[in-house]
């Protein structure tokens, strides 16, 4: 449904998005995740026909979003991340404005507009003013215009910010229930909510994809799901005999604990667990041990660990 | 088509919903009615040459209240939008950016010729009570609002590009309201520079609203000016469309 083939995205002076190049399949859930200025939004501009991309190209339903635009831009429902709507009008009236812009004909507009209130519960605010209702309900107004056309893909632009957890959970399940008849791109900041309702995750940083895959993939592939923590009461030589275990790729001092206890990271080939020799090691040098953990990562702590080693390498 | 008379009905209704077409709405028929007043009293109370159509059309107060009102009916068009991030909206629905320039600019102008109907009562009025008609010939009412639509187009089309350029309306009003000015005290250095070299006076004249109001109110209808008004409004029309593309590519 979406192909980018090495997107970017210049603005006067910096780079928002680099050589950026993923494919999102037809139905899926996609989840954009990144930091704030990673440029998540430029790229949901870009597929949305309102940035020209500066490189490279894209596709949306094998239409290129910028020689083909109006092709595209009659198959996405877009929300940008404000939410802009017209604060004077009535909710069904910029519905059927919305309708009219896009071309539906009288009956289907009706229709439609019955099926996208009802989709995002919003019948009983069908008659008032857009400028008087709550943020959940405005942001449920920009959902149901960007459905209102049943789009092949829907681009979402931090739906759920500014929401509370009860209309959180509601928009997820609304998401979660338009999987299979559309594609959805969201780009969110909690992470939780990728791990509940995506079906595919992009992470994004400073431009560049950082990761992407299933959110079990992701998570699987890094560094944080291959890694175990060992708390030691051992000499200086710990390290090194550490290292030596099979299996074990690095040995990092965490710093923490007091002396004479020391607390080491161990980052692992994918795949191998040696907890057993690490305990055996211990026994052998006779070493104090009162810590010996690996833990199942979630997609945070991916998250932070990629965003956050990127930053350091960037500034050493 | 449809696509069209969509945008076109929702430049009107913001255009009646909002404040601002009260507030020009109102003043605008204060200052035309103290007009008309004005002039009908100064008539009763010395003999004139000149008809009570072409005193109308030449105040000091028509032209201000006139030129005043593109400015505040314009500014919000694109600003607004801009700042609302409604525009956003616009840009990524399947519509192009000629539909809403054009949509945009035929809801200001609508309102803006809109507004002179009522000032028809005034000599239809003036003619029921007196039994004595306001002009010699119709030609000079055809005339008369044949040019103010003409002009309209043109002041119009100012405030537009004026607004595509800022997300701030007083910025925009302000801009519309500099070029507006610009435009009109070029055109009165005829009337108020006598030592003007020929040539140079005939290009002033070209451009003088007031010059093209004195023929037009008495009923000469000269294509020049049609000419002038109407490639000055595509002009900026097109670089209203111009600017909106550049957008695009400048944020």
């Amino acid at each position: 449904m979406i192909e980018a083939e090495r997107l970017t995205k210049r603005y006067a002076g910096f780079t928002a998005v680099q050589d950026l190049s993923f494919a999102v399949g037809r139905g899926e859930i996609a989840g954009f995740l990144g930091p704030n200025g990673a440029g998540k939004s430029s790229t949901m501009r870009m597929l949305a026909c309102y940035l020209p991309p500066t490189a490279g190209r894209a596709r949306v339903a094998g239409f290129d979003v910028f020689s083909q635009s109006l092709e595209v831009r009659r198959r996405v429902g877009y929300l940008p991340e404000s939410t802009p709507l017209y604060p004077d009008m009535r909710v069904g009236e910029y519905l059927e404005y919305r309708a009219a812009i896009r071309g539906l004909g009288r009956s289907q507009t009706r229709q439609r507009i019955a099926a996208v209130l009802d989709q995002c519960q919003l019948a009983d605010v069908e008659r008032r003013i857009i400028g008087q209702l709550s943020k959940g309900y405005r942001q449920r107004v920009g959902i149901a215009d960007a459905l209102l056309h049943e789009p092949e893909l829907l681009i979402l632009d931090e739906p759920t910010i500014g929401l509370d957890p009860t209309q959180i959970r509601q928009m997820r399940d609304l998401i979660r229930g338009l999987a299979g008849k559309h594609t959805v791109l969201l780009s969110t900041h909690i992470l939780p909510e990728v791990e509940a309702t995506c079906t595919r995750v992009l992470i994004l940083h400073r431009g560049r994809i950082a990761a992407q895959g299933t959110p079990a993939e992701v998570v699987a592939q890094s560094r944080v799901a291959n890694e175990i923590t060992v708390e030691l009461d051992a000499g200086d030589e710990a390290t090194a005999l550490l290292e030596r275990i099979e299996g074990v790729l690095s040995v990092q001092k965490v710093p923490g604990p007091e002396a004479p206890w020391r607390r080491f990271a161990l980052h692992l080939q994918p795949g191998a667990d040696p907890r057993a020799a690490v305990h055996a090691l211990a026994v052998e040098k006779r070493w104090g041990l009162r810590e010996l953990s690996r833990r199942t990562p979630s997609l945070e702590d991916v998250f932070v660990r990629l965003v956050h080693s990127e930053d350091s390498t960037a500034t050493p | 088509m449809r696509i069209f008379a969509a945008l076109l009905g929702r430049e009107l209704r913001a255009l009646v919903h909002s404040p601002i077409a009260g507030v020009v709405f109102t003043l605008f028929l204060a200052l035309t009615g103290l007009n008309f007043y004005l002039i009908l009293s100064a008539f009763t109370r010395s003999q004139t040459p000149i008809t009570l159509v072409e005193a109308f059309f030449n105040t000091t107060i028509f032209w201000y209240s006139f030129l005043a009102i593109f400015p505040l009916l314009t500014m919000r068009l694109y600003a607004e939008e801009f700042r609302q991030g409604t525009f956003e909206m616009l840009q990524t629905a399947p519509v192009r950016d000629w539909q809403i320039v054009l949509s945009k600019f035929l809801g200001a102008y609508l309102f803006a010729v809109a507004l002179w109907l009522p000032t028809i009562l005034y000599f239809a009025i003036y003619a029921w009570i007196t039994r004595e008609q306001a002009a010699p010939a119709l030609g000079s009412y055809w005339g008369s609002y044949a040019l103010i639509a003409l002009m309209a187009a043109f002041f119009v089309s100012i405030g537009c590009f004026a607004s595509a350029l800022t997300r701030n309306q007083i910025v925009a009003a302000i801009l519309a309201y500099v070029m507006i000015a610009f435009v009109f005290y070029i055109g009165l250095l005829g009337f108020t520079m006598t030592n003007l070299a020929p040539p140079l006076r005939a290009f002033v004249n070209y451009l003088s609203s007031a010059e093209h109001m004195y023929e037009f109110n008495r009923g000469l209808l000269n294509t020049k000016p049609v000419v002038f008004y109407l490639s000055l409004a595509f002009l900026l029309q097109f670089l209203t469309h111009a600017v909106l593309q550049a957008r695009r590519w400048l944020r």
